[in-house]
């Protein structure tokens, strides 16, 4: 069995970030970049599923600028066998994206498909379902457990009001939470080996995928500042002001 | 224009993110019809068609499609898609499991999250976290858009007078078979539209001692939430996480207690009205969003705040 695993790379998730000052978009300069958090459940995942014999390769893609070899490179040094960069300068919107991965599923034919939940940056939380309605395969979303068995997988899925276990025939989809696992930090050595592992690089123009975005972005702000920071002395005086001040209780 | 609506809900009643996503379709145009399916689901129908808004309720009731699996309802979306300018729904993880879905064999782009309407093409969303505020323009023929329920009002659940319509489908078989659903089964109000929300962090230590919260949400009627470490740490089940990746909020009252307020977990909750933060660290970031931070070891304050509100109920009485 072979498993694709979708990494995106995105500002990592302790740094503060900050607005450009001309409303265009993020400051990404100088920015301390890092995989996308469930991206990293995917990659775990797939690498436990390889160590316990079930599958026998796991291949990375993901799609952006040429430094996004780095985000490749850390999967392939936590175990993944081999990396695709799909190369483009352009912000594309979660369709385009599902699209150049459909193009690499079908080069490559995967047995399932992993992609984190959700990419951090944008929040949109769409490209797994996406690339599974263009495939035409079953999609398992959200996920905290999964099991394979032959052409099967058993899933439970985190929703609002719980969990939903679903029993899903491959080829499939699957977005994982961060729930998952807990993703391994590559040994040093292992990230050298990782520097040896084969990465291809294809510029996305050579996949003939429509990536015209649809979605644009007019302009991003800064979110309007919460007043805080007011500190009451004991329970009584948090009381009192919940009761006769905020009058919320 | 005409909106398309998906209902959420259990085949029993609409969830209230429904009322809010029609609140939001309201906002586009004023010509709504909401397609309700799933299996012996009369009660929603009807509840669907006395809404606020509605002009026409769209029914399927099968036991095929009892479960609202993604791959069933986009082919309904689908098929119906014709019809409308916008199709919207929650951005609950049920309108997100399905939206993109649909929006994706119709070779459209889908605008998740939105929390308003600037035009029928133009909207705003939180990205990366809530820490900027996105304008964005779409250029579909249908525009597909999951709605942040907490950044709308609800419509009135009476004064509707919808007309009912059974449509004809037939779905094609799908590779996924449901197996169960977990549910937490509560009393208190849910969650994501609890007027008032009492929420446990690592701080709590065990799920022994998260039970604390309990009392006090018991006198003031509150939902109970949590941050990803307390659920990570088996304190309280993933159903109660509040953040980025958990849900959004937006009581009248928030109560962070044990929470050091990191960045993902004041994604889902700063919009609430009032905050109030308990942590025993001075230098806790919960304490910069906070109208009201306590100072305090949370063993000591609840047992405190829990008197408190006793006495207020004796001076009421
Ligand atoms: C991609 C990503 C997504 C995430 N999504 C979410 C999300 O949706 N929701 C979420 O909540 N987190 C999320 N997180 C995790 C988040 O970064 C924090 O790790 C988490 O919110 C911390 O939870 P906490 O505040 O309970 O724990 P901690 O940060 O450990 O804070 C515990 C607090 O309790 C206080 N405390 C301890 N004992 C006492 C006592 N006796 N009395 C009073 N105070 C006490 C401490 O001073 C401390 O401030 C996400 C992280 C990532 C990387
Ligand atoms: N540019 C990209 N390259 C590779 N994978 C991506 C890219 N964008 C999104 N993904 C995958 O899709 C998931 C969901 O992203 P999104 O729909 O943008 O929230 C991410 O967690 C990744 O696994």
């Amino acid at each position: 069995m072979k498993i694709l695993v979708a990494v995106k790379r995105v500002i990592d998730y302790n740094v503060q970030i900050r607005v450009k000052a001309d409303n265009s978009g993020i400051e990404t300069d100088n920015v301390k970049m890092s995989m996308n958090p469930p991206d990293e459940n995917a990659v775990e995942e797939a690498i436990k599923l390889k160590t316990s014999g079930v599958v026998s390769e796991v291949v990375v893609v993901s799609i952006g600028l040429e430094k996004s070899q780095d985000t490749i490179r850390s999967a392939m040094a936590m175990g993944a066998d081999r990396g695709i960069l799909v190369k483009t300068d352009q912000m594309l919107d979660p369709l385009a994206v599902a699209k150049t991965l459909k193009a690499i599923v079908e080069k490559e034919n995967p047995d399932m498909v992993l992609l984190g939940k959700q990419a951090i940056d944008y929040d949109c939380n769409q490209t797994g379902q996406m690339l599974s309605a263009l495939l035409d395969w079953p999609q398992g979303c959200f996920v905290s457990r999964l099991g394979v068995k032959d052409q099967t997988i058993t899933i439970s899925r985190e929703i609002d009001e719980g969990l939903e276990e679903l029993e899903i025939q491959l080829p499939a989809v699957v977005t994982c939470d961060l729930r998952l696992n807990e993703p391994r930090f590559a040994s040093l050595p292992n990230i050298m080996k990782a520097k040896k592992k084969p990465l291809d690089i294809i510029s996305i123009d050579n996949l003939s995928v429509d990536t015209n975005s649809r979605v644009k972005y007019i302009k991003v702000e800064e979110p309007p500042v919460r007043k805080g920071g007011a500190m009451v002395a004991d329970a009584k005086e948090l009381i009192q002001k919940l009761k006769y001040e905020a009058k919320v209780i | 224009m005409s909106i398309l609506v998906i209902a959420e809900h259990n085949n029993k009643s609409l969830k209230a993110s429904t009322f809010n996503t029609i609140k939001a379709a309201s906002e586009i145009d004023k010509d709504i019809d909401v397609l309700v399916c799933g299996f012996n689901n009369d009660d929603v129908v009807t509840a669907a068609s006395k809404t606020e808004g509605v002009s026409k309720v769209l029914e399927v009731n099968d036991r095929v499609i009892e479960h609202q699996l993604a791959e069933q309802v986009s082919q309904l979306i689908v098929n119906l898609s014709k019809n409308y300018s916008h199709v919207l729904a929650p951005s609950t993880t049920f309108g997100k499991n399905l939206m993109p879905r649909a929006a994706a064999i119709l070779d459209m782009s889908q605008i998740s999250d939105i929390s308003a309407v600037v035009s029928p093409d133009t909207f705003v969303r939180p990205i990366y976290a809530g820490n900027a505020i996105a304008t964005v323009q779409s250029s579909d023929k249908i525009k597909f858009i999951t709605v942040r329920p907490t950044s709308f009002e609800s419509v009135e659940p009476s004064g509707g007078n919808a007309s009912i319509e059974k449509i004809s489908y037939n779905l094609n078989d799908v590779k996924t078979k449901f197996v169960k659903r977990q549910e937490s089964e509560t009393e208190r109000p849910e969650l994501g539209n609890a007027k008032i929300i009492i929420s446990g962090g690592r701080g709590l230590e065990s799920a022994e001692n998260f039970k604390l919260l309990n009392e006090i949400a018991d006198k003031l009627n509150a939902a109970i939430g949590a941050s990803r470490a307390a659920v990570d740490a088996g304190y309280i089940g993933n159903e109660y996480q509040v953040g980025q990746t958990g849900k959004m909020v937006a009581p009248e009252l928030y109560i962070a207690v044990g929470i050091s307020g990191a960045i993902q977990h004041l994604a889902g909750m700063k919009e609430s009205k009032i905050i109030v933060a308990i942590n025993k660290d001075e230098e806790a970031p919960i304490f910069g969003i906070a109208d009201y931070g306590l100072k305090a070891d949370l063993f000591e304050a609840l047992p405190e705040i829990s008197k408190e509100l006793d006495l207020l109920n004796d001076i009421a009485k």
